[in-house]
């Protein structure tokens, strides 16, 4: 916002200037290109001549700009989203935490980048190494007896290991009877979306009024399909932000009906230190290396999944696998005769592997701990704070998020949900998780989850809440102000109805 | 311990923070877990300060050769590897502007008004994806031409209500490995396997035998797909308008898989030759080679089969005040809402490669995009006359190839010649018999060589290979 009252003789401070850019295709003239190729050294070859028919005939219609024109246009837009590095990013279960620096320079070392995936091993012994020694810190962090680094994102793993559920009943000539796996209403979209894609049929469980799963409930389920539970998937912390405390008793339940454990690993970072899961009765989990492992979220993407197992799994793991022979000299194993197969080409998102370990090793063990300790400290700090003006969806004990309920404010005022995390914008915060999880919000309730995550000073934690008290506050005095936000972004809200309506995928002239 | 870098918290603070909450200690946060699922004893991982980190990381990196240098070859070897992963030149100002925080410490812009920036740079990159594969779809981006060609199958399987796929001529081993493991909930044995999946091979010119595949089809029914890679696996362009055809005329989807799709600056799209879905790997045009990942999988389609798309999808609206602007849309498509009724699983994409993507092809161009590919073109042309005209090699297909090739080697053991090479800093190609290329690879073809050329290589680069080729093979 403007700041109009600074002292007599200086100037005023304004915004600074925030740019829109067209779409590039709508920038730049014919004939105009920001490409620097060599010159033909070769005799050129006429491509009709080789194809043919099947020679292209008109070019890709690709913009036209000078690389001026792409510098101020990728710039430009760059500033109009809002990213961890400029402030506070409470999303929950997203675990928007800093992205450390090092890790992109450390990453773009030419001994990393430029290796080609099919090059001769005995070239890539350092990438190779690598990978040994992150499987083998992650190990040590899950409790698990190996990990695979291939899939390429957190709902990648699930679809590993849940395919490793699946292998391993088939191995055992039990396949075709347990199609079932056990969900929490509480799960992620992509836990039952997962289950599906591997043919199994999702039981959903409904987690008990105090948010928490109940070892009567998954017995129950378990008895109503005897010999059909091929497994449970199971958030720990579940979305709710509360420890799934009975899941010793769970897991015990599910083994002795002979399925398998697999914890879905998206909130470890409220776990490091402090609970091994391999060691708690979880068979299969993944870890989502852009969330707890600091490698940054890219808009979007890259992710990176890596699955950790116990014994029970570990023969069914993705190929290829990187061993270490006696004499240090590291390889891949394809040989793997009860393995999946493989989930992509190559090894898995090889850069993101880089940046994970060396957050892993700057950390350590007893910082990765405080990582964790700080993270509960934290979210349990906004919980005090808010409490008062937002009702928690749950009572239980938070871990590294906690999630309101905008059931007083909307009785109170009509401002909901969607209009708090609106307004938050003009007070210069990305907005929470909204509407999520889906047990907080039956009976028309909305539902905020706020995961501060460790890297935030409590100044920010302050600043922060003290805008949610405002938001709340000025629901009662004015709700309009709420329900037409945000009002100092780029753009208002935005039409996405239309846009579903009549899709528009894609620049086309006019 | 001493305050960490990344974690703000000093004693008072945290002193402070616990009498806001209510607690005692920091453990007592934690006082709620049974204490049979508590860890047993701490982490054993030894810390590292900046200054130890780079060390011990460099001293790692220094134990691989790099395929392509950082800035000029400094070190790197000269490398014809491709095989899945053809490396390009990528201009300075795409990493500069990537490593712009606003990019790539953002999340997914599921809130549009403040992720304008995200959305309207996916948008431009589905709009260069369309125009590349020419079909009039395309989504935000898949993990890689992999699994993007798995999905493909999926989908052709969902639009059709089939369950066959049949994979006409040489496809990349780790495509078809990879969709093997997709498919196996419906075909967990090798005998629903054998069912379910269905290989026609290449005639004498390397294509796909399309008589052999119009045999298949006739003979067997319920197929929802025929799968081609274009260029394929031994570089060879397809026909691909010949294969949707016979595909078509059994009510079956033509899906190509492109590896490399700087191919189609000269050769036809494949939204122009029939095609129905076509997916591509991208990260040869966006970032350094990274050991294979991350990579960008291209996804595009048929303009009615949007709905069965799988991933995320920007589209175009406005906001309250009729301005521009661009939206995550058709997301019941998708699993946060449609949970096990979702198209897909898949919830990240690749956002900051297909960025890096988009900014290299803006660069590129309308005219350098087809530069880029007749450079490849013809340096490809005089690198494959020089290596028949060695005695003892041979180029073992007639059909045309865009900027990769097989050549069968003197002495006819592949393997060994890459290897000897290696030692003096030449990557020479892809042994088709390699074992990195995975359990579904071709054993059989051990004078097979897989050879790369794109831009990156000079008159000179391919004299050398030639003459170091001639000198090893024996």
């Amino acid at each position: 916002m403007s700041d109009r009252t600074t002292k007599t003789g200086t100037p005023i401070e304004t915004r600074h200037l925030l740019h829109s850019s067209r779409p590039i295709f709508e920038q730049g003239a014919p004939g105009r290109s920001g490409a620097s190729l060599p010159p033909l050294d070769v005799p050129s070859v006429d491509p009709a001549a080789l194809f043919g028919d099947g020679a292209r005939a008109t070019a890709a219609a690709l913009p036209e700009v000078s690389e001026v024109e792409v510098t101020r246009h990728f710039t430009r837009l760059s500033r109009w989203n809002y990213a961890i590095d400029l402030g506070l990013y409470p999303l929950g279960s997203c675990t928007m935490k800093y992205n450390p620096k090092v890790n992109e320079r450390a990453a773009r070392l030419p001994g990393f980048a430029g290796l080609h995936p099919l090059q001769p091993p005995s070239t890539m012994q350092g990438a190779l190494e690598l990978m040994w020694r992150l499987e083998k810190c992650l190990c040590e962090l899950g409790g698990f007896k190996r990990v695979t680094l291939q899939p390429a994102a957190g709902a990648h793993g699930e679809l590993a290991g849940v395919m490793m559920i699946r292998a391993y009943h088939a191995h055992r000539g039990d396949g075709a009877k347990r199609t079932k796996i056990l969900i929490p209403d509480s799960a992620h979209g992509t836990n039952p979306a997962t289950c599906t894609a591997n043919g199994f049929q999702v039981l959903t469980l409904k987690t008990g009024a105090d948010g928490l799963l109940s070892p009567p409930a998954v017995k129950e389920a378990i008895a109503a399909h005897p010999g059909e539970i091929a497994g449970i998937m199971i958030t720990n912390p579940s979305t709710l932000g509360v420890f799934e405390e009975h899941l010793g008793e769970i897991a015990d339940l599910v083994h002795e009906a002979g399925g398998l454990v697999y914890m879905d690993g998206a909130n470890f970072n409220a776990l490091l230190g402090k609970v091994r899961p391999g060691e708690a009765g979880v068979d299969v989990m993944h870890i989502n290396l852009h969330k707890t492992f600091t490698t940054p979220h890219g808009g979007g993407g890259p992710g990176s999944g890596a699955v950790g197992v116990g014994a029970a799994l570990e023969p069914f793991l993705p190929t290829p696998t990187v061993e270490r022979d006696d004499s240090g000299h590291y390889r891949l194993e394809f040989n793997r005769p009860t393995t999946i197969g493989r989930l992509r080409s190559f090894y898995g998102n090889f850069g993101m592997f880089v940046r994970a370990y060396a957050y892993i090793r700057e950390m350590g063990g007893a910082g990765l701990t405080k990582v964790t300790e700080m993270a509960v400290l934290n979210a349990n700090y906004i919980r005090a704070r808010l409490v008062e003006h937002y009702p928690l969806a749950y009572d239980k004990p938070s871990m590294h998020e906690v999630v309101f309920t905008d059931k007083r404010l909307k009785k109170e005022t009509g401002v909901q949900t969607l209009d708090v995390a609106k307004r938050l914008m003009d007070f210069g915060y990305h907005p929470p998780t909204i509407y999520f999880p889906l047990p907080a919000v039956t009976g028309g309730a909305g539902a905020l989850m706020i995961e501060p995550t460790e890297t935030e000073p409590p100044e920010t934690l302050d600043a922060f809440c003290d805008a949610m008290i405002a938001i709340a506050d000025e629901a009662h005095k004015d709700p309009d102000v709420a329900k037409n936000a945000p009002h100092q972004t780029a753009l208002r809200r935005l039409d996405e109805t239309r846009a579903a309506r009549t899709p528009k995928l894609r620049w086309t002239r006019e | 311990m001493t305050q960490h870098r990344y974690l703000p918290h000093t004693d008072d603070d945290v002193a402070r923070m616990l009498g806001v909450v209510g607690k005692p200690t920091v453990e007592a946060l934690f006082s709620h877990i049974p204490e049979r699922l508590r860890a047993k004893r701490p982490l054993e991982i030894e810390a590292l300060d900046e200054g130890a980190l780079l060390a011990h990381l460099g001293m790692l990196g220094a134990r691989s050769q790099p395929a392509i240098g950082a800035v000029s070859r400094d070190g790197a070897a000269l490398s014809f590897l491709g095989a899945g992963l053809v490396p390009h030149t990528i201009p300075t100002a795409v990493d500069m502007l990537l490593q712009r925080s606003e990019w790539y410490t953002s999340y997914t812009p599921y809130q549009p008004e403040v992720s304008q920036g995200t959305l309207q740079a996916i948008f431009e990159f589905q709009t260069m994806v369309s125009e590349i594969l020419g079909l009039p779809v395309a989504n935000a981006s898949m993990y890689d031409g992999a699994s993007a060609t798995a999905e493909a199958v999926l989908m052709a399987e969902r639009v059709t209500g089939r369950r066959r796929v049949v994979f006409a001529g040489a496809v990349h081993p780790q495509y078809v490995e990879t969709m093997r493991t997709y498919l196996s909930a419906e075909a967990a044995t090798a005998e629903q396997l054998a069912d379910v999946e269905r290989h026609v091979g290449i005639g004498a010119d390397g294509r796909a035998d399309a008589a052999a595949l119009e045999k298949a089809l006739a003979s067997i029914d319920d197929v929802a797909c025929v799968v081609v890679q274009q260029p394929n696996f031994f570089g060879v362009v397809e026909d691909v308008a010949r294969l949707a055809k016979l595909a078509h005329d059994r009510g079956a989807l033509l899906v190509t898989a492109t590896a490399e799709p700087v191919a189609f600056g000269v050769i036809a799209p494949p939204g122009a030759t029939g095609a129905d879905v076509a997916v591509a790997e991208g990260i040869g045009l966006a970032i350094p080679p990274t050991c294979g990942g991350p990579g960008v999988g291209l996804f595009a389609a048929r303009a009615d089969l949007v709905r069965q798309l799988p991933g995320r999808l920007v589209g175009e609206t406005v906001d309250k005040d009729g301005r521009r602007g661009y939206v995550l849309t058709l997301a019941t498509r998708e699993q946060h809402i449609r949970r096990e009724k979702a198209t897909s699983n898949i919830c990240t994409n690749q956002g900051l490669i297909a960025l890096a993507f988009t900014i290299h092809m803006s660069l590129l161009g309308k005219r350098g995009f087809t530069e880029m590919a007749r450079l490849c073109l013809a340096k490809t042309e005089y690198l494959k006359g020089k290596l028949a005209a060695l005695p003892g090699f041979a180029l073992p297909f007639a059909g045309p190839t865009f900027n990769e090739f097989a050549v069968r080697v003197r002495g006819g053991d592949a393997v060994r010649v890459v290897e000897k090479l290696a030692e003096e800093g030449i990557f020479a190609g892809v042994p088709a018999a390699a074992p990195v290329l995975g359990n579904a690879s071709s054993k059989n073809d051990r004078d097979l060589l897989l050879v790369a050329v794109t831009e990156r290589h000079s008159r000179a680069d391919l004299d050398r290979l030639a003459a170091r080729l001639d000198e090893v093979a024996r």
